[in-house]
Order: structure tokens, then C-alpha cells, then sequence
């Protein structure tokens, strides 16, 4: 189900582990009293970080965790590009398309990707091992051109790196 | 060579901890404005420097704090803006991720000059990992009692905390900012009220970029008027340029304004020239949102004067042959670029990063970029180079927010100055699909 589905409201909450809580109540903490909703996009991240996407049910835990309604946190998780909807492989590969990375060559790094995998953009692998998906400018211009995975920035990528970086993720996902 | 007033430390061993920043001489403003200083008089050396904001617009820092509305029993905040967004841009990243310590420096003097007791630093959810960074170095500052309750034996007391975006652009724009620290969807809002008296939850709020902020630092330890005595005119100070696109070393430097871009393009100690032995085809000198500059007014304006990396020069012509320095994000182009492509590239950014709440940026982006893709892919006509132009003039200066004016003017610029290649686009549409267009020529050499 979708935030935009009518009975999205209705969908169970699930439950957060317990280093996941830990962790929502320090950042909620952060702020003063009463003002706990402007922790909701490092909640939101949390969220991702346990399950690699927000789905509604867990949209639906954040709005009783800061005592909000579920459509506040719908409308947020809906206008930040980084949180995924849907679910998403064990490493999504976001790719910057923006122009000072096409310059140095984006735009062949992303057809080499999808060679290699065997996917579109927006595509996940058979065995849900990588999405790949494009994104707008993250800051690195100057090292292009590069990828985000989990918050990690590969830079100056070249085919080589690519097939190395590839090679090291499906190892460290499958150990 | 220039002198660093910002980074000339960033590459010691050990400088984003406590200790290696202190030894070399780190804190020293926070001792001697709250030591030494009145609130006011760190304020009024920051007028003197006559430092500029640094994300962009340039507006004086000195005099945006001044603006801040100080109402008897209400809290009022600073916030960083480190939401580094505008292609091109990456300078605060390397700052915030070498330095750590200096932005928190900057931010705990700049709090104090401005009575605020609640700072944040609001970070693109991207940087994950300089967020990380910058939590341990404040947790090392609240340990070393430079932050918390009676700093320094002061009496003053502030709190920080560094929090992350989501990945919007539109968040870099300071009202979109505060609606998303507050956990809202980044919408800029109308102004008046400025935040200087309704910012963050109501209160009275100064938002700065990172150099902006890290630059009270160097201000406060040499004074005002020493910093001001750095670069040209109305450009004072230091600069960090994040210099990207096709050259032999794109990266992160710190010049003195006043710089030649001739020097900053092909100078040993900073761009060291194009790429590959190539030639100079284009320039976006102050990231994505300013005029492009063809080749033959990149180092030298049309008067024939040289071009300088200041806020005056590079904005010399106005927009008919100038552009603006902008947050310094520079991207150079080389002879093999296509100028319809890259600008179709930005023009699908912004329709990505337009927050949708006026229909002439939501609609008018749209438009823009689906032009753009017809004339970039062979099926545009030499109307639609027309159109552009209109929908470019429905959209500038009917926005909430610039994000529609940052949209529609590098379209207007890219137009005015390589409206030749738009045309050969659409005349040999095959042609144009298989080898690029070349450097454009001059007017007068044409």
C-alpha cells in the first residue's frame, strides 16, 4: 500500500528494533520539548536504515513514536528524495546524472551499470542484491563521476572501480 | 600564492579532533570574544570585514545580523546552512569534513554575537558521513566546555546540535530550510516576515552558510578591518571555489578575491588548465543558477578588461556578457561539450527540485525541460528556441522563492550566448546527433 492509498491510515504500525528506538529517542531528544516532529527526517532515516525502505506501516510507527498524524509524516516522506517507497535491493546504487558529472562522463557510467547488472534505471537485479537509480547533484562535482551507496560516496569511478566496487558489495552483502 | 584563512590547516594529521585543532590555535576566537568582546562588538567586526554571505546571494553578513529582531524573553537561534545543494558547489563538505571544529568555532562565536543559545547545523541527509564527523567533534567541544552551560567562565550558555535533510534541493533556500528543521516538506515561505523576526518555530533566526559562518573565525581573531583589507572593492576576504568539469585538477581551493580567472584556470597552483590538452569552450562561475559565459568572456570581460574572480568582475556586462560569483561553484566546459545538452541536464534538475507550490516554476520547468529534450534529441524547431524564451520571462520574478529565477536564467544566458548551436540542433538534427558543435565564435571575430 501507498501513503497516497485511502486506507493507508489503517495499515498495522510495525515495530522498530530496540537499537533502532534507542536511537529515534536520542535524536528526538535533540530538541525541546514539543518540537520533537523536527527530529522526523533522522527518524525517517533510521527507519531506512533498518529496513533499507519506509513503508506505510512504518510511516504509521513514526507518527505515534513523535505523537503526529500519519499524514504528517506521509507528505514529509513523500518530498525527500532519498527515502524509498518501494522496496529496493540489499545496495541501491545512486548515480548523480547532474551536469558537472555528466561533463566527466555520467552518463556512460550509468549504461555501464546497466550492462553490468542487466537493468534499467529504477530496476532491481533477479537476485534483489542492487537497485540502480539516478539522482540529482550530491556534492562531489569536483570528483566525478560517482555514486551513493549507503551513505558511502565512490568517486572518480572509472569501469575498473566500478567492477571492484561491485564485486566488494555482493561480497559483503552475502557474508 | 594566496593566503588561507579557512583550510590552511585542513590537511594536518588529526585536525578534525580536539586536541590537533587546539594546538594549532583553534578556539582562539571563542576566547577572545567571549573573554574580551561585547556581543555588539563581534557584530561590528563583521560589518567591518565587510564579509558577503558565501551560499550565494552575497548579501553582507554583517548586516543580516543586524537585522535580527531581539524582542525581550524570546529565544532566537542561529542555523547553519549546510544543505550544500547547487551543482557545482562542494566546498562546505570539504570544510565541515577536514575541519569539523572550525565551523563549530564559528558557530559558538557567531551564537554569542547574536544572543542565540540554540544553534543548529542543518545538513543534507547526503553527508550521513560529515554529520557523523561533526557529532563527535561537538560531543569533544561540550566535553572540553566550549559548549554547554557557562562557557569559558562566561556566564553564557549555548546548545548545538547537527541535524540532516532528505535530498531537496530546495532546502538550501533559507524559509524551505527552517520548514524542514521544523519536520515539514521543504516549502519556502512568503516573505515579510523575514526569519530575522519569525524564523525557526516563530523565533527570531540568522541563517548562514558554512564559509559564511567559518569565516566570523579569521574575522574575530585578526579584526574587521585587517580581513577587509584582503581582496577588492566590496569583495573582502578569502573565497573557497569548488572547481568541477573538465580540468587537469578540479577540487576544493581557497583564494584571496581579486584573483584573475585566467590565473585560477591555468595557474600551477590551482586549475593548472583544461583537461586532456583541450580548449576552453564554456564557463558557469558561480554554480548552476548563474549565466554561463562563453569562452571569450571568461578571463576577459567585453569592455576587454580582465576578468577577476570578485562579486563586481565576473557580474561585469551585467547579464548581457557577465554572470555572477554565486557560491563559487565553477564549472568549466571543454571544446567537446554540448551546450543544448548540458543545459537541457540543469533545466531537468530544476523541474526535479522545483517544490511545486508556484505554478510558473512547478508548470514552467516542466515545460523548459521537455523543450530542451526535443531540441537536444533531434526533434526541436526553431520555435521552441522562441518559446523558451517566453516561458523563461513568465516565470523569473513570479516565484515565492529564486529557485525559479535560478531555473530560468542560465536557460536565457545558454540562448543568448550559443543561440547558434541551439539553431544547428534544429537545422542538422542528424548531424548534431553524432559530433558536437565545436567553439562557438565570438561576435566580432565572426
Amino acid at each position: 500500500m501507498k501513503a497516497d492509498h485511502p486506507q493507508a491510515v489503517n495499515e498495522a504500525p510495525i515495530e522498530f528494533s530496540a537499537t533502532t528506538m534507542a536511537e529515534m529517542n536520542r535524536v528526538i531528544g535533540l530538541f525541546p520539548e514539543g518540537k520533537q516532529k523536527s527530529a522526523i527526517l533522522s527518524v525517517l532515516h533510521l527507519v531506512q536504515d533498518e529496513f533499507g525502505w519506509v513503508s506505510v506501516g512504518a510511516m504509521n510507527r513514526v507518527a505515534q513514536i513523535l505523537d503526529i498524524q500519519p499524514i504528517e509524516v506521509y507528505e514529509v516522506a513523500t518530498f525527500y528524495t532519498m527515502f524509498h517507497l518501494d522496496p529496493v535491493g540489499k545496495n541501491v546504487l545512486e548515480v548523480c546524472r547532474t551536469g558537472p558529472c555528466q561533463l566527466v562522463g555520467s552518463d556512460d557510467l550509468i549504461t555501464y551499470i546497466e550492462e553490468k547488472l542487466d537493468i534499467k534505471v529504477g530496476e532491481t537485479t533477479k537476485d534483489g542484491m542492487f537497485t540502480l537509480k539516478t539522482v540529482e547533484c550530491l556534492g562531489a562535482c569536483g570528483y566525478g563521476p560517482m555514486l551513493m551507496c549507503k551513505y558511502q560516496f565512490y568517486e572518480r569511478l572509472n569501469k575498473e572501480k566500478v567492477n571492484e566496487m561491485l564485486d566488494a558489495m555482493r561480497e559483503a552483502s552475502n557474508s | 600564492m594566496s593566503r588561507k584563512l579557512l583550510i590552511e590547516h585542513a590537511e594536518v594529521p588529526g585536525i578534525a579532533s580536539y586536541e590537533t585543532y587546539r594546538k594549532h590555535g583553534g578556539y582562539a576566537s571563542v576566547e577572545k570574544a567571549l573573554k574580551t568582546m561585547s556581543p555588539d562588538d563581534v557584530v561590528e567586526e563583521v560589518k567591518k570585514s565587510g564579509l558577503r554571505g558565501r551560499g550565494g546571494a552575497g548579501f553582507p553578513t554583517g548586516m543580516k545580523w543586524s537585522f535580527l529582531a531581539k524582542p525581550e524573553g524570546v529565544e532566537r537561534h542561529l542555523v547553519c546552512n549546510a544543505d550544500e545543494s547547487e551543482p557545482g558547489t562542494f566546498k562546505d563538505r570539504y570544510l565541515m569534513e577536514k575541519l569539523p571544529h572550525l565551523l563549530i568555532e564559528g558557530m559558538i562565536t557567531s551564537s554569542y554575537a547574536l544572543g542565540a543559545r540554540r544553534s543548529f547545523i542543518y545538513i543534507r541527509g547526503e553527508f550521513m558521513y560529515v554529520l557523523r564527523i561533526l557529532e563527535k567533534a561537538i560531543a569533544e567541544a561540550y566535553a572540553n566546555g566550549m559548549l554547554g552551560k557557562n562557557i569559558l567562565g562566561s556566564g553564557y550558555d549555548l546548545d548545538l546540535v547537527v541535524t540532516p535533510g532528505g535530498g531537496a534541493y530546495i532546502c538550501g533556500e533559507e524559509t524551505a530550510l527552517l520548514e524542514s528543521l521544523e519536520g515539514k516538506r521543504g516549502n519556502p515561505r512568503m516573505k515579510p516576515p523575514f526569519p530575522a523576526v519569525k524564523g525557526l518555530w516563530g523565533n527570531p533566526t540568522v541563517v548562514n552558510n558554512v564559509e559564511s559562518i567559518a569565516a566570523v573565525v579569521p574575522i574575530v581573531n585578526e579584526g574587521g578591518e585587517a580581513y577587509a583589507k584582503i581582496g577588492i572593492e566590496r569583495s573582502t576576504g578569502t573565497k573557497l571555489i569548488s572547481a568541477s568539469g573538465n580540468l587537469v585538477r578540479p577540487g576544493v581551493y581557497e583564494i584571496e578575491l581579486g584573483l584573475s580567472v585566467e590565473e585560477f584556470i591555468y595557474g600551477d597552483n590551482y586549475c593548472r588548465g583544461i583537461a586532456n590538452g583541450k580548449k576552453l569552450k564554456a564557463c558557469i562561475p558561480g554554480g548552476s543558477s548563474v549565466p554561463i559565459l562563453p569562452h571569450y568572456l571568461v578571463t576577459k570581460t567585453a569592455a576587454g578588461t580582465d576578468r577577476l574572480m570578485t562579486y563586481e568582475s565576473l557580474a561585469d556586462g551585467g547579464f548581457a556578457s557577465g554572470s555572477m560569483l554565486g557560491s563559487g561553484g565553477f564549472i568549466v566546459f571543454d571544446e567537446d561539450q554540448c551546450i543544448v545538452r548540458n543545459t537541457w541536464n540543469f533545466a531537468r534538475f530544476y523541474a526535479h527540485e522545483s517544490c511545486g507550490q508556484c505554478s510558473p516554476c512547478r508548470e514552467g520547468t516542466g515545460w523548459m525541460e521537455k523543450v530542451l529534450y526535443r531540441l537536444e534529441h533531434g526533434t526541436g524547431t526553431l520555435e521552441d528556441i522562441s518559446l523558451l524564451e517566453e516561458i523563461n520571462k513568465k516565470i523569473e520574478g513570479n516565484t515565492i522563492c529564486p529557485l525559479g529565477d535560478a531555473a530560468a536564467w542560465p536557460v536565457a544566458a545558454a540562448i543568448r550566448h550559443f543561440r547558434d548551436e541551439f539553431e544547428w540542433h534544429v537545422k542538422s538534427p542528424q548531424e548534431a546527433q553524432t559530433r558536437n558543435y565545436g567553439l562557438i565564435q565570438a561576435p566580432l571575430e565572426a
